[in-house]
């Protein structure tokens, strides 16, 4: 059986999926001779070389480089699964998305905030290099379609290999009460 | 006579004239989910979970009291379909940010997604404009998580007390409401009451949270309902 090719990304997220990812311990032996990794900040391959089996999507969307970086994922990969809350629902992030608009954001965070220490001419960073910033954070089903999901801030472990192995071997999922939370 | 026999899933149970569907269900070992009821309090049907097969037709639980004879299914395909979308309707419908709230692993709504697999809701999220009321010195209310189940004010009524909870608006902008002045020398112990008879995380006690660790909350290991089926390991 040739190995099944797997891409990974963190959108607006924290890293704590691709972190749980490797909270599989040993068993990332194991998941070697399974499958081999693409574009993901695990090998760092930027870019993707060729068509993958699986694209592990971690993150919402809140700019519109995550917007892109998805499409290029849905478009490079058969299989997409959005791994965690944020890229469920958003997370974190999206706790912007009921209350405040963008403008109070950048506010906040650039003008208003107690730790604003020195920013005397009041800029707001806004240089055309910068990926522009969404009105507010999508969750990735929102924006491509997507296979799976795997919720859990982060996902547990147990839940990813699970998800990946029966992905990769055809078996049906174990799904056991604990692996399935939301926090 | 006062006792009665009703067939559940085919199981024949024993229970008194007087009592609901719920209450026989639960005496005999058999678990239907709830929301808006809480032991002690009238209940009112609204939240529709704990909906069975009751003589072929549709009907909640908690509200229809047993009949001799009665022949009840609680727990076919479609009803536990039916009881899974209410679930994703309320995630859709508010804001739950599990990773922040403090009653996440002791919240009955949490609870029952783990229970029904929810790995995302059918609905699109609404993000639907709330906001928190943290006026009061003891507790915090965060409409965010309110599925609007009224247990907070039908137990206060109900055991004389006054109205510290009220509802105010109508329709989809309906809104519980604390009444800060009746609330204002609110105790450690009654703030722990409001917060206990919340079954989400909408009722919160200030300055205490997240005193049990992961893994060892209600919900952690076993899943809501498993004492009732006696499957508590
Ligand atoms: S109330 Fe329950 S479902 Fe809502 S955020 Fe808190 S733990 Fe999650
Ligand atoms: S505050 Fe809690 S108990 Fe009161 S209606 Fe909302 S969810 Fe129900």
């Amino acid at each position: 059986m040739s190995k099944k090719i797997v891409a990974t990304t963190s959108l607006a997220g924290c890293f704590g999926c691709h972190m749980s990812l490797l909270d599989i311990d040993e068993r990332i032996l194991d998941l070697i001779e399974l499958v081999e990794f693409n574009k993901s900040p695990i090998d760092d391959i930027k870019t993707f070389t060729k068509q993958c089996d699986i694209g592990i999507i971690e993150g919402g969307c809140c700019n519109s480089e995550n917007v892109h970086v998805l499409k290029d994922f849905r478009k490079n990969c058969k299989i997409l699964i959005s791994v965690g809350e944020c890229a469920i629902m958003g997370g974190l992030p999206a706790m912007r998305n009921n209350n405040a608009s963008i403008t109070e954001c950048l506010e906040e965070a650039y003008l208003n905030c107690v730790s604003v220490q020195a920013n005397e001419e009041k800029i707001i960073p806004n240089d055309e290099e910068l990926p522009m910033i969404l009105d507010k954070v999508y969750p990735c089903h929102e924006i491509v379609k997507i296979d799976y999901f795997l919720p859990g801030c982060a996902p547990r472990a147990d839940l990813i290999w699970n998800a990946l192995v029966a992905l990769v071997t055809g078996n049906e999922m174990d799904l056991p009460y604990e692996v399935i939370k939301f926090d | 006579m006062n006792k009665i026999k009703i067939r559940i899933n085919d199981i024949v149970c024993r229970g008194e004239k007087g009592q609901t569907v719920l209450e026989i269900a639960k005496d005999n070992g058999i678990y239907i989910p709830t929301l808006c009821n809480y032991e002690g309090i009238k209940p009112q049907g609204s939240c529709r979970i704990c909906t069975c097969m009751i003589g072929g037709r549709m009907m909640t639980a908690c509200t229809t009291p047993a009949l001799d004879g009665m022949d009840i299914v609680t727990n076919s395909d479609e009803l536990e379909k039916f009881r899974a979308t209410i679930v994703e309707l309320l995630f859709a419908e508010g804001n739950h940010f599990c990773p922040t709230c403090e009653r996440s692993g002791n919240c009955e709504l949490q609870a029952l997604g783990y229970r029904y697999k929810m790995m995302v809701p059918q609905f699109p999220y609404s993000f639907a404009a709330k906001d928190i009321d943290a006026d009061n010195p003891k507790i915090m209310i965060d409409h965010n998580r309110c599925i609007l189940c009224k247990r907070c004010i039908r137990r206060k009524k109900e055991k004389d007390n006054p109205n510290w909870f009220v509802f105010k608006k109508r329709g989809a902008k309906v809104q519980i409401n604390i009444d800060h002045e009746l609330t204002a020398d609110f105790t450690d112990k009654l703030a722990q009451q409001a917060m206990d008879t919340c079954p989400v995380g909408a009722i919160i006690r200030k300055e205490k949270g997240f005193d049990v660790p992961i893994g060892e909350r209600k919900y952690d290991k076993n899943p809501i309902g498993s004492d009732i089926e006696g499957l508590k390991e």
